[in-house]
């Protein structure tokens, strides 16, 4: 009988068990590095927003306190975005016919809200309340990081499940005393490091280290 | 003469039938995957089960476009056909496992002729068991979520959790079974490489061989890979329905919370299996004159398996009612009243008869080597393990400890849609087997030859020195 197989298949069919095994654990590390990089989680990405608002403008050269803008941080779920209003009580008298605002004063004129794409967009599955964060010690900027440096807002942090739970599960690396929450630039003074800190906040604020599945999927 | 020849050979009906030579053995398996015509009666059996596969993407198709309120399920009764079909299908593959890895270590070597169909079994039906609980997630495509895989969540599936211990005892099963059956089969795939007819045949079928040619060192390496896969799949004859019973076992249902339930579902699991193989090999032996090779002999056995792992499916039946009375709770109490009495009477009668009465008729040798009667007996007893599944899933989930969180189990269509749809891809992939792979273990048969001719040599001589006597 004549040799069915060329004699390099030998050498191919053995290699063909370690190539098996590169590609299927070469297919399996990709994936999981994919997931972490900024083409999925968007972080330091900036996007298009219908006006090119600079929290670096703002707050970093003007100095307006985030609750300003944001009203309901600290009694609601949500922050909430501004009406077009409160833009207006500045931009009714200053820059009023910078072309980049056109937008701002049609929003105004015609009495339709400004469509802002949403930067830090929780999925609806988890549930988030921004006030009883603010209320326990954790600052504006642990989560949405230095907004008075950025010319366009963008995330600093995924906003994936293992970022959640790195501060659920220890929050007493992350806690600030109440009164430095809306700080941008508060670090944790040479006296009183943040172990030392956090774990006085975590007593007298009480704070639980909520991981049950129900504290977020209700 | 007769003297060196234990009684029972001489009794007991010959593993192949007289006549055959290694040749013949060949030839006579293999020609039915290289014959080149197409049978009329397999084609229209794979184009009617190919109708039902279609059925079953249909069925899929529509459960993923609604979610699972296209089935019946709802609290409180929230898994329905899905585990009822799950546990029914594990269950079918046991045969596979038992006949493969324990009959073998035991040198049972009646098993040979029928060991690679019940694997091939096992396979198909491990792979319909798993479509449910897949589809029962309602989004199968994050099925990976199941296994302990590094995420972005930093979460670990819940160890502690029996469905959890599901998923690693269904795949590890799943992949020694497919790993043995595929072990097993690289001789025989050598054998037909050098016998097909064509060239795509021999490459085929010689890729499929991984170069096997037979030599002293391919024997002797063949021999430890099996016994050692034998000796991993032992233990998963018995632990994976372990596993699956745990699914019950380990929560606080009435009826569900008892320690007869590993033992119980692991014989029901045997005693399934062994009729999905009669149900099957009965028409396929005779369709293909296979009575040389599985012989009444065979035949007979898995009819005595078949007693005794039904009488202990009877005997977890009997110690339920028992639990119901000795526990001394009223739930439980209730549970068997409501079992007898309820809603699902109707199913329980009908799964003592099957699973009760039926086999009862084992007892009697004429029984066993009756096959139209052993065909019936075994699609009863399926139909029966079927049964027995809703029984336990069904009743003790509509009536448990609060009467104002009862309810009652309506399956819909696309509950008995997709349980139809399981059955045909069953079969059509037993079809596609059947014809495109030895269902016969070829190297092994022939290894049988020299002791089954001498048998027969030696009871001739028996006779005949009995006939001189005289």
């Amino acid at each position: 009988m004549t040799q069915l197989f060329h004699k390099s298949f030998n050498t191919l069919s053995k290699a063909s068990i370690v190539l098996g095994g590169l590609v299927a654990g070469l297919t399996v590390t990709t994936v999981l590095f994919a997931n972490r990089t900024p083409y999925i989680s968007l972080v330091d990405v900036s996007r298009e927003q219908p006006v090119p608002f600079s929290h670096k403008h703002h707050v970093g050269g003007l100095g307006i306190d985030c609750r300003y803008c944001h009203t309901s941080v600290e009694t609601s779920a949500q922050a909430s975005l501004p009406s077009t209003k409160t833009c207006m009580t500045c931009h009714s008298s200053i820059w009023t016919n910078a072309a980049m605002l056109e937008p701002v004063r049609q929003s105004y004129m015609n009495d339709r809200s400004l469509e802002w794409l949403k930067v830090h967009d929780l999925p609806d599955f988890a549930y988030f309340n921004h006030s009883i964060h603010i209320k326990k010690g954790v600052g504006c900027q642990t989560c949405h990081g230095q907004v008075d440096q950025m010319p366009l807002m963008m995330r600093k942090n995924t906003l994936n499940m293992e970022w959640c739970l790195s501060c659920h599960r220890e929050p007493e690396k992350f806690l600030r005393p109440r009164e430095e929450v809306f700080n941008m630039n508060w670090k944790p003074s040479h006296e009183k490091p943040q172990a030392q800190l956090g774990a006085e906040l975590v007593e007298s604020y009480q704070v639980q280290k909520l991981t049950n599945c129900a504290t977020c999927h209700r | 003469m007769s003297a060196n020849i234990p009684p029972s050979v001489i009794r007991r009906d010959p593993v192949i039938g007289p006549g055959h030579t290694a040749g013949s053995v060949i030839d006579k398996i293999s020609s039915i995957v290289l014959s080149r015509d197409i049978q009329r009666g397999w084609f229209l059996l794979l184009a009617l089960s190919g109708m039902g596969v279609m059925l079953l993407g249909v069925s899929v198709g529509w459960l993923l476009t609604r979610g699972v309120g296209v089935w019946g399920i709802n609290e409180p009764v929230a898994w329905g056909f899905d585990i009822i079909n799950f546990v029914w299908w594990i269950g079918i593959g046991h045969a596979g496992t038992l006949i493969s890895a324990i009959l073998l270590l035991l040198h049972q070597e009646w098993r040979t002729s029928i060991n690679r169909f019940s694997e091939a079994m096992t396979l198909f039906a491990v792979m319909c068991a798993g479509m449910f609980p897949l589809l029962h997630l309602g989004r199968p495509w994050l099925a990976f979520w199941l296994f302990p895989l590094p995420n972005t969540m930093s979460m670990w599936p819940q160890f502690r959790s029996p469905l959890m211990w599901d998923v690693f005892a269904v795949s590890t099963y799943g992949t020694v079974s497919a790993l043995f059956w595929y072990v097993g089969l690289i001789p025989d795939f050598a054998t037909l490489r050098d016998k097909a007819q064509n060239k795509i045949g021999r490459v085929i079928f010689g890729m499929a061989a991984m170069g096997w040619r037979g030599a002293t060192q391919h024997w002797a390496r063949y021999e430890v890979a099996y016994l050692l896969l034998a000796g991993l799949a032992t233990p998963l004859v018995v632990s994976v329905h372990t596993v699956v019973s745990f699914d019950f076992a380990v929560s606080v249902i009435p009826g569900w919370h008892t320690t007869v339930m590993p033992p119980y579902f692991v014989a029901g699991a045997v005693y399934s299996g062994f009729a999905m193989v009669l149900t099957l090999m009965l028409p396929v032996r005779a369709a293909y004159r296979l009575q040389d090779l599985i012989t009444m002999r065979h035949i007979d056995n898995m009819g005595k398996i078949m007693l005794v792992t039904g009488m202990i499916v009877v005997y977890g039946y009997a110690m339920e009612l028992f639990f119901g009375w000795y526990a001394g709770s009223t739930a439980e109490g209730f549970m068997v009243h409501n079992r007898l009495f309820g809603s699902a009477a109707g199913a329980y009668k009908g799964l003592l008869f099957c699973n009760l009465l039926t086999p009862q008729l084992l007892w009697f040798k004429k029984v066993r080597r009756s096959l139209w009667l052993l065909f019936v007996i075994s699609i009863i007893v399926n139909i029966g393990m079927w049964l027995e599944r809703y029984v336990i899933v069904v009743t003790c989930l509509e009536r448990d400890y609060l009467p104002s969180s009862w309810g009652d189990f309506h399956p819909t269509i696309w509950d008995w849609s997709l349980f139809i749809g399981t059955i045909s891809f069953f079969l059509f992939m037993m079809l596609l087997f059947i014809r495109f792979i030895p269902m016969i273990p070829i190297f092994e048969m022939r290894s049988l030859l020299p002791k089954s001719q001498a048998g027969a040599k030696a009871a001739a001589a028996d006779q005949s020195t009995d006939a001189s006597k005289h």
